[in-house]
């Protein structure tokens, strides 16, 4: 996984801001909460949206003469100035970002010349394998971190240092190179599951492990830290006063408190999986938005760059918009009030 | 008061240490191997002649693909060069990477991080969105992006790296520059009369940097392997030079037939990540005075 240690304790100091913030909500705070949710998110894929499209835009080379085919077929004078004209590429970049933009506002994402199809039909057929996937990896990571935890938390000495070792360890691992690796012993040496091409839950096993493995080590970590402390509250002592078995203190209390901080790294997790899966689909050969965004920025393609941006921005504003329902769900206290 | 009882605690937590027989002074084993690994890294970093015969770029076609042996301890690559000495000479490149993406990063969130902690509540606002929005974007996103327009380099990789990396600290810049900011001992420092930029420099900075030092740590690691992923979609560094990633992308195409090409680099990517980890948590936790057991 990238730069994970960094993106969690900046998300851990919002978590504490979050909790007091949300001390003192009655419906109205709510309401409010909701509509400033709402309003960052709009904010966040406007910014995602602008700086794709100066960035694109910022690129070397003539986007008529992309459109046109590329420098290697050798488009002609003519062909070129239809394009420009078409396209406006004449016109100032200021005036075509606002024509683009209000576009997008009423829903145009616009065509795609190197896919030669309008950019929601190339993102509404790649999107559904890269969601199956991600959602698949985080379920996965999800599992890892939960099941390392429960059994390896404050168990005897070399049990406990085992997990954390592992964790630290499969957080390291580089997903392109585990995927190389996996490849090779799953699929060439071992000969279970095929390279490429596999279709269904055998195709997505590989892919979503590569993708899940580094992530749950990660996730892992940042549960194992609220775990112990959990298990020293004073909630925990009373539980086993009154007769709780271990299991169903680690079960019923530790397990809620310690998934919160992770689950609040969640829905950034999900945006950062986006970006694994531009490696894993180039390595397993897979249809996904990887490729598509790959292909946009290789071609210049400005309106489907800005298109799986945008998608992806909007991913991570409905992720947390989920993690911000599942917390209610989790942690009963936000409820009561 | 409140300084006895923590005096009597500290006692305490060292006698519980010294009861349960759990030695803090003896090196953890992870940590000793961790710091022997770096040791060994900054030799090959330094002089990588001292660990090895060969040359990175030597050419042998007649020892094309060997495996592993005495005599090519990682095996060679298809042109014959010895791998082991590629991943020893690569060390430079590829540390260097991480740690200038890592240094770069650090001094954007500082600086992001100080002006909207400490900046009044709409300059506070405009950082935390402009974070916001940067956190949404998909940073292998924006390194493809830098990459296409400033041209694949090992410049282009250090900036693209280090902005990817930048949000997630900076958003801990500040909230630890809130957190310090209110501090009591800052409004001691206010009452006898320091200036802005005394408290600044002598209070604020030290406090609020002090768990920096450990995240630069790990995110050292992370760096390296970001910045290798760039390097195996093809935008870092050139083929022929021995940076660990350019050299996993080069290994791919061998990979039924020679694993070698391909185990080692990563294998070793591997191995710093876990080294830098390990000890950045290590130090974390001796910082936060928990036990560094696990």
């Amino acid at each position: 996984m990238t730069a994970l240690a960094t993106a969690a304790v900046g998300f851990e100091d919002d978590l504490d801001s979050e909790f007091t913030a949300r001390a003192d909500s009655g419906p109205r705070a709510r309401w409010r909460r909701i509509g400033r949710d709402l309003g960052n998110g709009i904010l966040v894929l406007w910014g995602a949206a602008t700086l794709t499209f100066f960035a694109v835009n910022a690129m070397p080379g003539n986007p008529a003469v992309a459109m046109a085919g590329g420098a290697g077929s050798h488009p002609s004078k003519a062909l070129i100035a239809a394009v420009t004209r078409e396209y406006g590429f004449d016109k100032p970049l200021i005036v075509q970002y606002f024509t683009y933009l209000s576009q997008v506002v009423q829903g145009h994402l616009g065509f795609s010349a190197s896919q030669k199809e309008q950019v929601t039909t190339v993102i509404s057929q790649s999107i559904w394998p890269t969601i199956t996937l991600t959602l698949t990896a985080l379920a996965l990571a999800w599992l890892i971190a939960i099941a390392s935890c429960l059994i390896t938390v404050r168990r005897r000495r070399v049990v406990s240092s085992l997990g954390s070792g592992l964790e630290v360890f499969a957080a390291s691992l580089p997903q392109y190179w585990l995927g190389i690796v996996l490849l090779e012993v799953f699929a060439f040496t071992l000969g279970w599951i095929p390279a490429t091409g596999g279709t269904g839950i055998i195709g997505l096993i590989l892919p979503a492990l590569t993708l899940a493995i580094p992530l749950g080590g990660f996730l892992s970590q940042v549960t194992r830290d609220e775990f112990e402390a959990a298990l020293e509250q004073p909630f925990v002592v009373s539980a086993r006063a009154r007769g709780m078995s271990d299991r169903a203190v680690r079960l019923r209390h530790a397990l809620r408190h310690a998934i919160l901080p992770g689950l609040s790294l969640s829905g950034w997790a999900l945006g950062a999986l986006i970006s694994g899966a531009v490696i894993v689909e180039t390595l397993f050969s897979r249809n996904g938005l990887g490729g598509i965004l790959l292909v946009g920025v290789s071609q210049q393609d400005m309106p489907l760059t800005v298109g799986v941006t945008l998608i992806v921005a909007l991913t991570y504003v409905i992720a947390g918009l989920v993690v911000d329902a599942l917390y209610l769900l989790v942690d009963p206290r936000l409820r009561a009030r | 008061m409140t300084a006895i009882n923590s005096r009597s605690s500290v006692a305490a937590v060292a006698r519980a240490a010294t009861f349960r027989g759990t030695s803090l002074r003896l090196p953890r084993p992870g940590p000793l191997l961790a710091v022997l690994f770096l040791l060994f890294l900054v030799v090959a970093v330094v002089d990588p002649s001292l660990l090895t015969r060969y040359q990175p770029l030597a050419i042998n076609p007649a020892h094309s693909l060997e495996p592993p042996s005495f005599t090519h301890w990682f095996g060679t690559d298809p042109s014959g060069r010895d791998i082991f000495a590629r991943v020893v000479y690569g060390a430079a490149p590829s540390l260097s990477i991480g740690v200038a993406a890592t240094a770069l990063a650090l001094v954007l969130a500082i600086t992001l991080g100080l002006i909207g902690g400490l900046g009044g509540r709409f300059v506070d606002g405009v950082v935390s969105r402009v974070l916001e929005v940067l956190f949404a974007f998909p940073a292998l996103l924006l390194a493809l992006l830098f990459v296409t327009i400033f041209g694949a380099s090992v410049t282009s990789l250090i900036v693209s790296v280090g902005l990817g990396s930048a949000p997630g600290y900076a958003r801990m810049v500040r909230g630890q520059v809130i957190a310090v900011k209110s501090a009591p001992y800052i409004k001691a420092s206010r009452v006898l009369g320091h200036s802005r930029a005394r408290i600044l420099r002598q209070s604020i900075l030290p406090n609020a940097m002090r768990p920096l030092l450990v995240l630069g740590t790990l995110g050292i690691g992370q760096s390296i392997v970001w910045a290798s992923s760039l390097s195996f979609l093809g935008l870092g560094a050139a083929p022929p030079a021995p940076e660990w990633g350019a050299m996993l992308a080069a290994g791919r195409d061998f990979i039924s037939s020679a694993w070698w090409a391909e185990l080692f680099p990563g294998a070793v990517i591997v191995l710093v990540t876990l080294a830098t980890t390990s000890l950045g948590r290590y130090v974390q936790r001796r910082l936060e005075g928990r036990d560094a057991g696990t």
